[in-house]
């Protein structure tokens, strides 16, 4: 039987790859918005999980909610991407350094 | 009847938005020529907010009558006196910013809009009394933040900030809303009433994993040490106008979130969250007096002293209690005073071409060039460092008062031993405009606008400023009181 502990724990699972891929990826920018996105898939799982656990809708308005900003998030995090790399000409996570200290 | 009373208690949100959305169909038709045009009626709009908000904080209102949408948000005193802040800060850099960009051929008839779309979403922060009107409210201020960090785009450096200062925080809102989920789960609500009522029981191990997560994702928003690291290049790689507006305004929205979430929400259970707020509160003072040591640029060197205030803030809400409240809610007006002072001071700094100037070095001997504006920049380093006869150090009294009545009297002394480290660097900058060699870098001329905004500022945080402890007092304690008052 699945029960409520199986969901959190692969949200717990999840959201911890997420927060992992942003520090440990020294590549490109574009994984780090793909382990933001799996952040919020995260907590959108945990909200699920626990509306139908508490028979209680407001999780999953809640998760209509997060959806929606994330797809504004999603938008605006890869224009500013754009305008970076028509400056810089690169997307290298180890290249954002102009600034230090 | 129920909805025509939410409605008249969000009526500030609803004028922002129902303008916001008018002068973006005036932006879209007029272009880039009306962007003057539209900064103006976006202050007036501001004005008009701020005039309808007044009266909530006079009048001290609070419990249920100013409750609504089904206690989504609060019309309260605390939203008030959170709302009037926050407009001032914006009302200023929609002041100052259209002749910095104009410079750049970077003025976009948008910024005002981001501006009044961030004001509602900040409103919306202060008086969110439900997770989901808090997380909403968040994301309304932050996505239009991130573009403003970007704005001005020939600037490699303001891309940078924008791109760091959009995945720090969508990472800060990923752990906020995993906190939010799990305190959700644990306690069965997301509304603040049902959240403080089943925390009062007994606690469970995921709800206190909850209250953990939704503060470490506030202390970034707020930028407290340790999640501080994003400020120091958002506040130099930004324009100078978009700096100003994120020391004030965002700040002052995400410190009362906090404030809100952690004395009313996990109000029941405040042994959970002191220690948490006591050590960011010493690490934040520690980090940012010690990281500003050594700065050349005048923008990092102020990022870190926000730091460090945003410590000295958060001894108040240490407190835990309606005086601690009052203490950080007057240090918090006083601080925007100094910040707008501060940055409209730094705006003013321009070499013979206008080109901005960052750099202390070049700031020597400004007292010789420009004598009136080395003065204003010393009364705010002194208040920075809260030193006695200039109004930052009233802030800081209060704080440390509150903090000794509550009897944290090792936070009370570290802090105090903190600010002695950091008025080292306050007058540093002080000592390089009075007493090194004129650099004669900055020559440009400043605007009518400018000026008045520093004089106006200066005087606040000057010993003048003491004539208004007592209404701010006041003030203040309303506001607090609307926030201990519990329905």
């Amino acid at each position: 039987m699945i029960g409520i502990e199986h969901y959190v724990g692969v949200s717990a699972i999840l959201f911890v790859l997420g927060v992992l891929g942003i520090f440990l990826n020294r590549k490109n920018v574009i994984v780090i918005l793909m382990a933001i996105e799996l952040i919020l898939l995260a907590v959108n799982l945990n909200f699920v999980a626990f509306s139908a656990f508490l028979h209680d809708l407001v999780g999953q308005i809640f998760a209509m909610f997060v959806l929606t900003v994330a797809a504004g998030e999603a938008a605006i995090g890869l224009a500013i991407l754009v305008i970076y790399f028509r400056g810089r000409g690169t997307i290298a996570v180890d290249d954002v350094n102009r600034m230090k200290g | 009847m129920e909805l025509l009373r939410s409605l008249a208690i969000t009526g500030t949100e609803e004028v922002l938005s129902i303008s916001g959305l008018i002068l973006l169909l005036a932006a879209a038709w007029g272009g880039d020529k009306a962007s003057r045009a539209i900064s103006i009626a976006a202050v007036a709009v501001l004005t008009v907010c701020a005039v309808l908000t007044a009266p909530a904080l006079c009048q001290a209102a609070m419990g249920p009558g100013v409750s609504a949408w089904n206690g989504q948000f609060s019309g309260d005193a605390f939203a008030a006196f959170g709302k009037l802040l926050v407009y001032a800060g914006a009302a200023v850099t929609l002041i100052v910013a259209p002749a910095f960009f104009e410079r750049d051929n970077a003025m976009r008839s948008e910024f005002p809009l981001l501006v009044l779309f961030a004001a509602m979403g900040m409103g919306m922060m202060v008086s969110a009394t439900d997770m989901l009107a808090l997380y909403i409210g968040l994301e309304l201020n932050s996505l239009a933040a991130y573009v403003m960090a970007a704005f001005l785009r020939s600037d490699e450096r303001s891309a940078e900030a924008g791109l760091k200062y959009f995945v720090l925080g969508s990472l800060a809102s990923g752990i906020l809303l995993y906190g939010i989920s799990l305190t959700y789960g644990f306690t069965g609500s997301t509304s603040f009433a049902g959240i403080h009522v089943a925390l009062a029981g007994p606690l469970s191990m995921g709800a206190v994993f909850g209250v953990v997560f939704v503060l470490a994702g506030l202390a970034f928003k707020v930028s407290a040490a340790p999640f501080h690291m994003w400020t120091p290049d958002v506040y130099e790689g930004a324009p100078t106008p978009v700096t100003t507006f994120f020391a004030t305004a965002p700040k002052v929205a995400a410190l009362g979130l906090l404030m809100r979430v952690s004395l009313f929400a996990f109000g029941a259970q405040p042994g959970v969250w002191q220690q948490i707020v006591i050590f960011v509160a010493l690490l934040s003072i520690v980090i940012g007096a010690l990281g500003a040591i050594g700065q050349d640029n005048i923008k990092r060197l102020l990022a870190y002293s926000s730091i460090n205030n945003v410590g000295f803030m958060l001894i108040g809400l240490a407190c835990a209690n309606q005086a601690g409240a009052a203490a950080m809610l007057v240090y918090l007006a006083i601080y925007v005073a100094m910040s707008i002072a501060g940055f409209v001071a730094v705006l003013m700094l321009r070499d013979e071409n206008g080109a901005p100037v960052e750099s202390i070095a070049a700031m020597a001997g400004l007292s010789k060039t420009r004598p009136a504006l080395a003065l204003a920049l010393a009364a705010v380093m002194f208040s920075l460092a809260g030193i006695p006869p200039l109004f930052g150090f009233w802030g800081k009294f209060v704080v440390f008062q509150a903090a000794v009545q509550a009897g944290l009297l090792t936070l009370a002394a570290i802090g105090i031993a903190a600010s002695v480290i950091g008025a080292f660097y306050y007058i540093k900058v002080v000592k390089v405009m009075y007493f090194d060699e004129a650099a004669d870098v900055v020559r440009g001329r400043s605007d009518v606008a400018q000026r008045v905004l520093l004089f106006v500022s200066v005087v606040a945080i000057s010993p003048l400023g003491y004539l208004l402890t007592k209404s701010l007092g006041v003030l203040a304690g309303h506001a607090a009181a609307a926030l201990f008052h519990i329905a």
